[in-house]
């Protein structure tokens, strides 16, 4: 499925993203599996609750890290959670 | 050496919970050990929820409801309510049998995130045959249950030569169910299974078209529904990873509270496993002989010694090497370099023979009957 950029995104209910004390890091839980996430992937995934579209999701994380340029590799990584099906895509009404 | 330098020891990330050995159904390739009607002594409420607070801590992160049927188990809503509590992914994994809508509904209040509904075949007959029970109509009523109360519903087929013809069926079956997630897994052979070999190896020409058949399926229905396929081992040429390597990843405690490196371990001869009511899981995981016995390489013999592909799978199962060889620091005879390899051909040789002319020995089905002539 292509990326919708104007499209809200949300997380699947169908996985859990969750906090793991023992490994310092976030996984993706689902039915008899797991997937360890680096930092800035949680990051991304963890604003995909349903209330961003894809300029929301940006704009957030670049005035968090003081930074700039982040489009493509959010774009990029969402695209990706998109295809494993770990986040859904909501037309905006 | 426990946390040398040479072979650090990873945290647990799978905790399988059998609760049970009792079970309604009698499957003829049930993975439980032939003689579980030896071993009664079932933990009790407090033993379990204990265990998932030690294995917890220890980072166990997915916890696997198993038996038997652990819907005998009348505190499944407690286990549940308290393993989802401490952050585990909580899979049931079950028959369906006798499963309402009730209680689909109360255990997912108390936080079960998943059911796994096993089906035998995709057809009536065949299907309550190999279960021993009537079951398939209600099964597939669990499936549809499930789904509408927002789990994601995983389909599991266990295939052997009983029903691998069907793999076209068991497919559509899955479709129609809208199962998120079809696991077509191949019959390992142990325990029962292993007594049943004759009856349920398939021959390589029926594993390479139900393969051909399922690989269309998974092209054609990927972002609908995810297939797992356990591949069948005697026909592979190289060793499956086997539990990815033993005490690395995966716990098992068995009914009576035996802890494993794997469900299958119980049949090692002399590997002493400690018990969780006698030792804590973070003791058991990094301290005892068991856990410890095929850690790292140190333990292996010619050609897993010197093989560039040991730190890859792991010189294969120690089970299957002990059932082939008996002996368990064997390599796993289904490899191309084990000097064993002739008993899995003879073994595919005996099944095919068995399928071709009929001559069958009677079917063993899993059952408390049967499992007592096996335990002395």
């Amino acid at each position: 499925m292509a990326l919708d950029a104007q499209s809200l995104f949300a997380f699947s209910p169908l996985h859990r993203l969750q906090w793991e004390e023992a490994q310092q890091r976030y996984v993706i839980l689902y039915p008899e599996g797991l997937v360890e996430l680096n930092l800035p992937a949680a990051e991304i995934l963890k604003l995909c609750d349903g209330t961003r579209d894809l300029d929301g999701i940006v704009s957030e994380l670049e005035t968090k890290f003081e930074t700039t340029g982040l489009r493509d590799d959010i774009s990029e990584l969402l695209q990706s959670a998109l295809d494993n099906g770990w986040i859904r895509q909501i037309p905006r009404q | 050496m426990v946390g040398s330098d040479k072979f650090p020891v990873s945290s647990p990330r799978w905790l399988l919970a059998e609760l049970t050995y009792t079970c309604p159904l009698q499957c003829p390739y049930c993975s439980n050990p032939v003689d579980f009607a030896r071993h009664k002594d079932e933990l009790d409420t407090e033993d379990w929820l204990r265990v998932f607070s030690e294995a917890r801590e220890m980072g166990a992160v997915q916890l696997g409801l198993s038996g038997g049927e652990p819907l005998v188990r009348q505190d499944l809503p407690i286990l549940v309510r308290h393993a989802r509590e401490l952050g585990y992914y909580v899979n049931l994994i079950t028959s369906g049998y006798k499963l309402n809508e009730d209680r689909i509904a109360e255990l997912k209040n108390a936080g079960l995130d998943h059911i796994q509904v096993s089906i035998q075949a995709p057809e009536k007959t065949l299907n309550n045959y190999l279960a021993g029970t009537e079951s398939f109509e209600q099964k597939k009523e669990v499936a549809r249950l499930v789904k509408k109360h927002g789990y994601p519903m995983v389909l599991c087929v266990v295939i052997h030569r009983q029903n691998i013809h069907l793999m076209r069926e068991i497919l559509e079956m899955a479709v129609e169910l809208e199962a998120d997630y079809l696991e077509l897994a191949n019959t390992q052979y142990y325990g029962w299974a292993h007594l049943n070999r004759d009856q349920l190896l398939p021959t390589r020409e029926q594993f390479q078209e139900a393969e051909a058949i399922a690989q269309d399926y998974k092209e054609k229905l990927k972002g609908k529904m995810k297939i797992y396929y356990v591949v069948p081992d005697y026909y592979e040429d190289r060793p499956k990873a086997c539990m990815n390597g033993w005490g690395t990843t995966f716990l098992t405690i068995a009914p009576d509270g035996l802890a494993l490196p794997c469900h299958e371990a119980r049949s090692l001869p002399g590997l002493d496993c400690p018990n969780v009511r006698d030792m804590s899981v973070h003791d058991i995981w990094l301290h005892s002989d068991a856990f410890n016995k095929f850690r790292g390489y140190d333990w292996m013999k010619e050609p897993c010694r010197s093989c560039p592909e040991k730190t890859k799978d792991f010189g294969g199962c120690r089970c299957q090497a002990y059932l082939f060889t008996g002996d368990m620091t064997a390599a796993d005879p289904v490899c191309g370099k084990s000097p064993h390899r002739h008993a899995v051909f003879e073994a595919i040789a005996s099944a095919r023979s068995a399928a071709e002319t009929g001559e069958t020995k009677p079917m063993v089905f899993r059952n408390t009957k049967n499992s007592k002539s096996f335990s002395g």
